[in-house]
């Protein structure tokens, strides 16, 4: 069968093709909005117009049955008119408010989940994890699952202080905004790779392999066309791998992840904070990591039970102060916690005023 | 040709009230051997706690260097449908608006020729299809190129551009998001879809400091809106707020970081001394719209920590009119790009040059003048350049 002729270079068709026409009647004219409920909003335009939105979990993967099936409720309940958050929500954008009952009974007939709007947990930006990627140390969507199917309730209903954002990476690469998340779990290697010499000298590139190294730690080894690594050095980043496969950082038993807090993207109130170390390391435990889970639940409600309305989590550790979030919390408090690199110096206490 | 695999430890993550990915990848396998197999790899995975996945191989288009990222399985021979299992990035709209009929129309030629997996979206915003062989490569070029969608950005070029909702529907955004984004996108075809790039370089677009979509995190040119003028007050409905139990004094006046509101049954607001931080916008969102004249701020070199630590983005130009054609913006995106891509090394950000190369060289390069808003706070230390420029003053 013949394919149909190709195009280049021609970018993804414009956006205005798919606005619904109340959004391409009050484009840029919209007035307030409203959160109804958790998983609910109505935005309304200058011109009176209202668009209704029910936003839905999704798991990011997404079969093409499960994104027919999204489909054919837009069309019923929405002209055929949807869209995705950047936390990888599912958006229904309802025209007709007739149509939010119907649409909230057969999202609810058929389990989806409703939420992720207001001062909640929005969906968890995540990696490819043991699905799809080579570098992954852990799985991202599984633990994306067992955190979400505990702390459910905060996507849904409850409210918290403010939003909490939550991201997953399955290695220190961060394809996801793990550095800037209120909680975030970040998986981590603790040994010095193993270097398949033979392979090495066949496959890579050995100034690359060198220079890849962000301590020095690499060294070349001409003689026998490879390289050595000095393990005093190493702080186990994975850069080596990612350039030279047959130096292998992967060790199952060993490797784990660490749990980040503290940061935020937006501008409101105080700068966008990176996210700064809590728990340095808990072994891989698929499939369900509950170690991991309830150390999630564990900063979410301490958090909630201490923050003021409106402080986001690293707000309101600023304003408690580390030495209190580690009481507050019960996290025990190690030398992984104190920065030995690049930017170690402004961590350092440099005031005799703290608390105990 | 399902169901080849039994999967204990994967079916525990079926229980719970979240959406499963594993019921996703079962759903896929009913129809694909491919997704079968990537089932049974997977809880294998589970079982052992690694991934089996090679590093990418170069696969493509005709035309193209990026687009497509190889992906082939360690375990072939236990494995045969994911030998091959690349990944598609196809070009999302700007602000992920799709109708179902084009959704359906991506879902049905990828069902053809792929494993039926996606993700709605990947990190940096693209559509992405999980798992196909190299040779379906073309067809699914051309089938959806046929039908107006491209493939994204991948390796080291110009990223696939990504943006939040925008004036689609939000009363915050300052500026067009999902235009910038779509006329940026057609403006760099040739530098997304041909790697030669020293490394990636990601564009993002938000509309005001609440940054939906990171940007201020995780691109090399974040661009966010911002205004200059009063807050306009709509003293009506900000006793609305009050009357409806808002702690106005405590809620916003005491939370505005730069103290410059007081309230007294009216709101006022010190407009020399905001600093348009979104706050009391984002909290009163019926009684406060920002000023009337609306342009960018311009902030350069977030980036994740490989390798030496993380990097928010720099206020580069404080402010800029961004309205279309955006040819003033262009020229400055091509003025930044054109500094990183003959200063950098390979695998340099644009962040770690103007780190490496001092920021007074990137700033020259660009024409943007030394302005107080670029920094926290002036160095510290007494050892300073002069160049000979500044004998001239």
């Amino acid at each position: 069968m013949a394919l149909p002729k190709r195009q280049t270079d021609i970018g993804p068709p414009k956006y205005d093709q798919f606005i619904p026409p109340v959004i391409k009647k009050n484009y840029g004219k919209w007035k307030y909005h409203e959160v109804l409920t958790g998983g609910t909003m109505v935005h309304v335009a200058e011109s009176g117009d209202t668009l209704h939105t029910v936003r839905v979990a999704s798991p990011r993967i997404l079969s093409t049955e499960t994104i027919r099936d999204i489909c054919d409720m837009a069309e019923r309940y929405c002209e055929g008119y949807l869209r995705f958050t950047t936390r990888n929500n599912v958006e229904f954008l309802v025209s007709d408010k007739s149509k939010m009952e119907p649409l909230l009974k057969e999202l609810k007939e058929k389990k989806y989940s409703v939420g992720g709007i207001g001062p909640r947990i929005s969906n968890i930006v995540h990696t490819q994890g043991w699905v799809h990627c080579h570098s992954a140390c852990t799985d991202a969507s599984g633990m994306v699952k067992a955190i979400m199917d505990d702390v459910y309730d905060y996507f849904t209903t409850k409210e918290l202080p403010n939003k909490v954002r939550l991201a997953v990476a399955c290695c220190v690469n961060m394809c996801g905004a793990v550095h800037c998340s209120d909680i975030a779990v970040v998986a981590v290697h603790r040994k010095v790779p193993t270097i398949n010499h033979e392979l090495v000298t066949k496959v890579c590139e050995i100034p690359t392999t060198v220079a890849s190294c962000p301590t020095s730690a690499i060294r070349p080894n001409p003689k026998e066309k490879t390289v050595t690594i000095n393990e005093e050095k190493c702080m186990y980043c994975g850069n080596c791998f990612t350039v030279c496969p047959p130096i292998d950082i992967h060790k199952p038993d060993e490797d784990g992840v660490a749990i980040v807090v503290g940061g935020k993207i937006g501008s409101l109130r105080t700068s966008p904070k990176f996210s700064k170390l809590a728990i340095p390391f808990f072994y891989n435990e698929p499939p369900r990591w509950p170690k991991v889970v309830a150390a999630v639940r564990n900063i979410l409600e301490t958090y909630a039970k201490n923050a003021k309305k409106h402080e986001r989590v690293g707000e309101w550790i600023e304003r408690i102060g580390w030495e209190s979030f580690f009481k507050l919390t019960g996290i025990e408090f190690t030398f992984q916690h104190i920065d030995d690199f690049t930017f170690a110096r402004d961590t350092f206490r440099t005031s005799a005023a703290f608390k105990y | 040709m399902s169901g080849k695999y039994k999967t204990p430890l994967l079916d525990e993550l079926e229980k719970g009230p979240w959406p499963s990915f594993v019921t996703e990848i079962k759903k896929a396998a009913k129809k694909s051997p491919m997704a079968d197999d990537e089932l049974g790899q997977l809880e294998k995975s589970y079982r052992t706690k690694r991934g089996y996945w090679k590093h990418g191989g170069i696969v493509g288009v005709l035309g193209y260097g990026g687009g497509v990222i190889g992906r082939y399985s360690s375990l072939p021979e236990e494995f045969p449908g994911i030998a091959h299992f690349h990944t598609v990035r196809i070009n999302q709209t700007s602000g992920f608006f799709y109708t179902a009929e084009a959704l359906k129309m991506i879902c049905d030629i990828w069902d053809k020729y792929g494993s039926g997996l996606t993700n709605m979206h990947g990190s940096t915003g693209d559509l992405v299809l999980l798992g196909t062989t190299t040779e379906n490569l073309e067809a699914i070029f051309a089938e959806y190129s046929s039908r107006g969608w491209d493939l994204g950005g991948s390796g080291s070029a110009m990223r696939t551009p990504s943006c939040c909702v925008g004036p689609g529907r939000c009363e915050w955004s300052n500026i067009d998001t999902l235009d910038i984004t779509y006329t940026l996108t057609q403006e760099f075809q040739d530098e997304l879809h041909r790697p030669a790039f020293p490394y990636k370089f990601k564009i993002k677009t938000a509309g005001c400091a609440v940054d939906c979509v990171a940007a201020i995190a995780r691109a090399d040119l974040s661009i966010i809106g911002t205004w200059k003028g009063n807050i306009q007050i709509d003293q009506a409905e900000v006793k609305k707020y009050a009357d409806a139990g808002m702690n106005i004094q405590a809620e916003i006046v005491e939370m505005c970081p730069t103290n410059c509101m007081s309230y007294n049954g009216t709101l006022k607001i010190n407009d020399a001394e905001c600093s348009r931080c979104m706050h009391c916008i984002a909290k009163m969102t019926k009684a406060l719209r920002s000023g009337k004249e609306k342009g960018a701020t311009l902030l350069v070199g977030s980036k994740a920590p490989i390798v030496v630590g993380s990097l928010l983005s720099w206020v580069i130009v404080p402010f800029i009119k961004v309205d279309a054609p955006y040819t003033e913006l262009k020229d400055m995106i091509r003025k930044m790009i054109g500094w990183w891509d003959d200063t950098a090394k390979p695998r340099e950000r644009i962040g770690e040059v103007i780190e490496a190369e001092g920021m007074r060289s990137f700033l020259e390069a660009i024409g943007v003048p030394a302005q107080p808003q670029q920094v926290k706070e002036p160095r510290k230390d007494p050892f300073f350049f002069w160049e000979e420029s500044d004998f001239q003053k």
